[in-house]
């Protein structure tokens, strides 16, 4: 019998005390961690990314794509259910990340993160011009349903949250599987040297287009995960600073484990949260501050530090 | 014992996790002590401390809320009706939050604010954005929320809710006021416009369009430029109005923005050959007291600052504003004033009607529902929106330079029946009616 591995143990251990703790949680914590794992998601996409030697800085376009897809089914249609709008946003990304993919992948570098945000900065552009969308204002999403249930109260946090962590620990799990696979293993080869993977017989440009359309995919069940915990959306999604601070949480956590996507948002949320609060004036300059931190103390990422601990065993 | 060893290190991050969300309950637990008489009424106070609308728009609020607190929290500072202490003797406790970082963080902070920080109501919102998203979040907090500045008609004409009000009237005001302004004495023929090409240009403008059109048949848009936001420079867009013989160029700009249009058009000789209306141009024409040309058209979204009545309650904000910041204060700061007053106009008759004793939230909210209380802006009415948004009288007037010294000449006062539509119509349409009284 397969061994299970350690990041399977960890995630279903995770998943079961985050589930069970839910109620007792107080109300705001249960939200912080919903809008973390939101962005979580986006950033397993980067680190997937990353990995292969990418950067994006255009992740925002998927983001905000799931976002106002889970949006319209509300808007126009009537569909406020929280698996509906997760998938039919994560599809929606991947679609537009598959078509767009035939064109980054014939980059890396600096134009791919430059092409990247050019893109997503042309949905900015579009939904600001939209104005039966709210323009810069944005629309509400409803309160979700779950299957056709209604909850009431307190319980719509703990329903959403759920879900979130349940679309965390599929995805996690998916991801984990995926990087020891053949085409997974493809991307730190990819990182090294393109030639050679060229050489052993695998399409370096295949490779990258499928990991970008995983990449979107993610982002935008991220999107739409985001979109019905905060009951509003809005351009500003798509715009480059959201992208950015994307990029900020996946150097933040590192893109040593799969898990080290949700540590680091959930570490940079509380972080910002806190210095809203203690340092309304200059909150912004700890969120720096502690990424320099990092940088400077922990130059693969916060998960670094379990994987040192874990050599040493 | 070494597969014992190995399990307690895989259950490493797990263990960082749960003291990670223990430590952050404790920090969040923590709540400051307050006087030991008075239990404290905490407001948390959201303004833009950062980012292109911190100068012109929150500062200036932020400021105003810190004199008027003070001066309440000592009693027997601010004039009549608003003598008394705090809020019916209570205290008052601000608790500030920047505005910046878009809808996403500030849903998270408001939710922060009201379950982590246990305020008992919260008191702002420039961004139109964010005072669309909060308002279903206060309803599901059960949470009193007043917004003082956004702009957006949306909010009560597209909802109706029992614990949001707004205590500033909305964008529709300014541009309807700004349309009767400049046909005050002639017809006008043709119009130009420039706006920043997002929610609050747009609406802008398209306010000002409907109400030329509907108080000068015939009237034509010669040409409406959309520059993006923060966009800086305007040369393009200053030579097409130029050369489109409009009468009057409309622009809701502010902050950097309008300052930058300014500097580049008044050289050109825009102000000279069109009327020039700036619906929002009060924020800037201190800083640009100079360079704004004589005959250019300016509102203060209401009657605040420079076109507010001369009462004793304004003359003792002028002046304690002054003294704290060696500024007057602009809009903004009236508007945060008037948030924070009729919440304590509310408070003190709600206490009355409870024979003294401090009200609840639904006693505060019932006493607010419809309430006409004063301000330094003159009166408020809470009129719109089943008694949940304020309708007031604006003005506008022109810039005229008297010894070297920027005056504001020919000020028109509008009532707040005139420039606001009737409850339970949407602006669009009243304007588009031209105007109804009725439904």
């Amino acid at each position: 019998m397969k061994r299970m591995d350690y990041t399977f143990r960890i995630l279903t251990g995770a998943l079961a005390a985050l589930l069970v703790i839910g109620p007792f949680l107080p109300q705001w914590m249960l939200f912080q961690v919903t809008v973390s794992f939101g962005k979580g998601l986006v950033v397993l996409g980067l680190l997937l990314l990353l990995r292969t030697g990418l950067v994006s800085f255009g992740q925002g376009l998927y983001y905000c794509l799931g976002a106002y897809t889970a949006g319209s089914l509300g808007l126009s249609l009537g569909l406020t259910d929280a698996v509906l709008s997760l998938l039919c946003g994560a599809a929606v990304a991947g679609f537009i990340a598959f078509i767009l993919g035939f064109l980054l992948a014939n980059y890396r570098g600096i134009f791919f993160a430059m092409l990247s945000l050019a893109f997503s900065m042309i949905l900015y552009g579009l939904l600001v011009k939209t104005a039966f969308l709210g323009s810069t204002d944005g629309f509400n999403v409803g309160v979700p349903t779950l299957f056709g249930f209604m909850f009431s109260g307190r319980w719509v946090r703990y329903a959403v949250y759920a879900l979130a962590c349940l679309t965390v620990f599929l995805a996690a799990l998916i991801m984990n599987r995926y990087l020891k696979t053949s085409l997974g293993r493809l991307s730190p080869a990819i990182k090294d040297n393109e030639i050679r993977v060229e050489y052993m017989g695998a399409s370096v440009r295949r490779a990258i287009h499928i990991k970008y359309v995983i990449a979107a995919i993610l982002a935008g069940a991220g999107g739409a995960l985001t979109a019905i915990t905060i009951g509003h959306i809005d351009p500003e999604m798509a715009y480059w600073t959201t992208s950015g601070e994307f990029v900020f949480i996946t150097i933040l956590g590192g893109t040593g484990n799969v898990l080290a996507p949700f540590l680091g948002s959930l570490i940079f949320e509380s972080i910002r949260s806190f210095a809203y609060e203690y340092s309304p004036n200059t909150w912004q300059m700890v969120l720096g501050a502690a990424l320099l931190l990092v940088i400077i103390f922990l130059p693969a990422g916060l998960w670094s530090v379990f994987q040192a601990r874990q050599r040493r065993v | 014992m070494k597969q014992k060893q190995l399990f307690s290190i895989k259950l490493f991050p797990g263990i960082c996790f749960v003291t990670f969300l223990a430590l952050t309950s404790i920090l969040g637990w923590t709540i400051p002590a307050g006087a030991a008489d008075e239990k404290p009424i905490k407001i948390g106070v959201v303004t833009f401390l950062s980012g292109g609308a911190a100068g012109p728009f929150g500062v200036p609020a932020r400021n105003g809320a810190e004199v008027l607190t003070e001066a309440l929290n000592m009693g027997g500072k601010v004039p009549t009706p608003y003598a008394t202490k705090g809020f019916g003797g209570a205290p008052i406790e601000l608790v500030f939050i920047d505005e910046a970082g878009g809808v996403t963080k500030q849903v998270t902070e408001y939710r922060n604010l009201v379950q982590r920080q246990n305020v008992d109501l919260v008191i702002g919102y420039i961004s139109s954005g964010d005072a669309i998203a909060i308002p279903p979040v206060a309803e599901e907090l059960k949470k009193l929320t007043i917004i003082f500045d956004a702009g957006t008609p949306r909010i009560f004409e597209d909802g109706s809710y029992k614990y949001v009000f707004r205590t500033g009237a909305h964008a529709t005001m300014d541009n309807v006021a700004a349309a009767y302004y400049v046909t005050e004495n002639k017809k006008i023929k043709k119009i130009a416009g420039i706006n920043q090409n997002y929610a609050w240009g747009q609406d802008s403008w398209n306010d000002f369009e409907a109400a030329m059109k509907a108080l000068n048949p015939g009237v034509q848009v010669a040409v409406s430029q959309m520059p993006k936001l923060f966009a800086g420079q305007y040369g393009a867009e200053i030579s097409s109005l130029l050369s489109s013989g409009a009468e009057v160029v409309h622009s809701s700009f502010w902050g950097g923005d309008l300052e930058a249009f300014v500097l580049q058009a008044a050289p050109r000789g825009l102000f000279k050959k069109s009327t020039v209306v700036l619906t929002a141009g009060e924020t800037a024409m201190f800083r640009l007291a100079n360079q704004i040309p004589a005959g250019t058209v300016i509102g203060g979204r209401g009657p605040h600052g420079v076109f507010a009545p001369d009462n004793e309650l304004n003359r003792w904000f002028r002046k304690a504003y002054q003294e704290r910041y060696a500024l007057f204060p602009t809009y903004p700061a009236y508007k945060m004033v008037q948030a924070i007053l009729g919440v304590k106009a509310a408070y003190e008759k709600a206490m009355a009607a409870a024979g003294g004793k401090a009200p609840n939230q639904d006693q505060i909210i019932a006493a607010l529902e419809n309430l006409t209380y004063e301000t330094p802006s003159g009166k408020v009415e809470m009129a719109l929106g089943k008694g949940h948004q304020a309708i007031q009288g604006t003005a506008y007037g022109t810039v005229k330079h008297v010894k070297g010294q920027l005056t504001i000449a020919n000020i028109k006062h509008y009532p707040a029946a005139k420039v606001n539509p009737p409850e339970g119509v949407k602006s669009e349409d009243w304007i588009k009616s031209g105007f109804k009284k009725t439904k």
